[in-house]
């Protein structure tokens, strides 16, 4: 399993090749890459910062578990941090499998989950001003929530 | 260095995104009395925030993660503890859902 947290361009072509092996019948590939706007407003580029520890064992649980629950051969995810221009790759997930049902589910599943757990987060810069994006809310689970803050 | 009185312990707070930029610091070091919980914290610092441009919708989106592990408000915190305070992350690309705007 390749799980990785890198600070440079994500070479996805090297990634991809190295992880077929004879026994898969399908690789199924998410690139996740810097679009160039956000409904309408022109993007210039985008900042990833991570929770740098919690993340690369967060992304390490994951894979694991897809292994576990599709029954996957491998699974690759690699995220980039820093600033990352218009089409750049900010997300690789690969994965590799005897069955393309399988790994087409694993690979939604791991792109879903990440964006919902893993500790990583990204400010947007616009021709007119930046924001930091709105994340989905915590699965309930992982919320603090509202009772520790009023109680 | 700060010094801990007995009944009292220090922790490590980490800041990330948004927040690092509400706090003004990446982290900090606070000194908290034996028992608190991550419930108790979140409202010390929800009271230290309140002239601060931090909405109590912000506060109950923020998650928790004691020494790298999700948590929960009950937890009780340990001297010594890397306390880590996270907005609702937004890894990946784009957004999966979309906000329809007129």
């Amino acid at each position: 399993m390749l799980i990785e947290i890198v600070d440079g361009p994500i070479a996805a072509e090297t990634v991809v090749a190295g992880m077929k092996a004879g026994s898969d019948g399908a690789v199924c590939v998410f690139d996740g890459i810097v679009r160039d706007n956000t409904r309408g407003r022109k993007t210039l580029y985008l900042d990833y910062e991570a929770y740098r520890e919690m993340a690369l064992e967060q992304m390490q649980r994951l894979g694991a578990e897809a292994v576990e629950r599709f029954g996957v051969r491998d699974v690759a995810m690699v995220h980039r941090l820093g600033r990352l221009m218009v089409g750049e790759t900010s997300v690789l997930i690969v994965v590799a499998s005897a069955h393309r049902a399988s790994a087409f589910e694993a690979c939604r599943w791991l792109i879903d989950t990440l964006k919902k757990t893993v500790p990583i987060w990204k400010k947007e810069t616009f021709v007119d001003g930046a924001v930091w994006v709105d994340g989905e809310p915590f699965p309930a689970e992982l919320a603090a929530g509202p009772r520790g803050v009023s109680e | 260095m700060v010094r801990v009185y007995a009944g009292r312990m220090r922790v490590r707070v980490l800041y990330f995104g948004v927040l690092k930029e509400l706090f003004g610091t990446a982290e900090e070091e606070l000194v908290a009395p034996e028992g608190t919980t991550v419930g108790n914290l979140l409202r010390i610092m929800g009271e230290r925030t309140s002239n601060l441009k931090m909405e109590t919708k912000m506060w109950q989106s923020t998650a928790v993660a004691v020494n790298r592990e999700y948590s929960s408000h009950g937890a009780v915190l340990r001297d010594g503890d890397e306390v880590a305070l996270l907005p609702p992350v937004s890894g990946g690309s784009a957004r999966r859902k979309e906000r329809h705007v007129d």
